[in-house]
């Protein structure tokens, strides 16, 4: 399985801090990102634009990435702490 | 060292610990502020978000990043999250060396750095409600500088 985590308005629109996903032969990043909006209206509001950032075992990542089982991914919007 | 918590830091206390070493000649020390504007006008309160894990290796990463440019003592970063009021401290970055120039340039290639890689995320609270805060260009180019 993958875990998948979303952080701050993405987290917030959806309702949702985490889901698991299945692992699949060749899924990356992006395939796993278009899988996701495919639930509904508001995944495709958060996770449809361009705006968002890719993190793959807590480092950020391309699209292209491919995912393997167990690997932790998360999505979440340009940072702004500091 | 980079730590984050909800808790408040003591700016003397950490300012103690850094200018303790004998062999260091310079502390720059930077305090970031909830303050009264920013996306929003009359905002009165705030509230960060983390990636906990990721942060931590993003924090050690620049500090790794800062001591191979700068000869440098010791450097303290933390960040606080949760729920912040007006004129709380969010954020010290302390760094000793025994030049000012390194001291200085290593602070704020710090402070440039974790706002543009540290994931933390800002909702400001307004009378008009809250809104998370949006990525600033002027953050991002004053990162890319040290890249040139």
């Amino acid at each position: 399985m993958i875990k998948v985590l979303f952080f701050a308005q993405i987290r917030e629109v959806i309702g949702c801090d985490k889901v698991e996903i299945e692992a699949t032969t060749g899924l990356t990043a992006d395939a796993l990102r278009k899988q996701l909006v495919e639930r509904g209206d508001k995944w495709q509001l958060t996770l449809g634009e361009a705006n968002v950032l890719v993190a793959v075992n807590q480092t950020l990542s391309g699209w292209e990435t491919e995912l393997s089982d167990g690997d932790e991914v998360a999505f979440f919007p340009p940072v702004t702490g500091g | 060292m980079g730590v984050v918590q909800t808790k408040d830091f003591d700016v003397a206390a950490e300012y103690a610990k850094l200018a303790n070493n004998p062999a260091c000649g310079a502390v720059v020390t930077f305090v970031g502020k909830v303050r009264d504007f920013g996306d929003s006008k009359n905002v009165s309160a705030m509230t960060l978000e983390h990636y906990p894990g990721m942060t931590e290796a993003v924090l050690e990463q620049i500090e790794v990043e800062a001591r191979a440019r700068w000869p440098l003592d010791d450097v303290t970063i933390i960040h606080r999250v949760g729920d912040l009021q007006l004129t709380d401290q969010i954020v010290f970055i302390g760094v000793s060396s025994a030049h000012r120039k390194a001291a200085f340039a290593a602070c704020e290639y710090l402070i440039d750095f974790l706002k543009t890689r540290a994931p933390f995320w800002k909702k400001e609270t307004s009378n008009e409600g809250t809104v998370w805060v949006d990525a600033k260009d002027a953050d991002q180019q004053a990162a890319e500088q040290w890249q040139r």
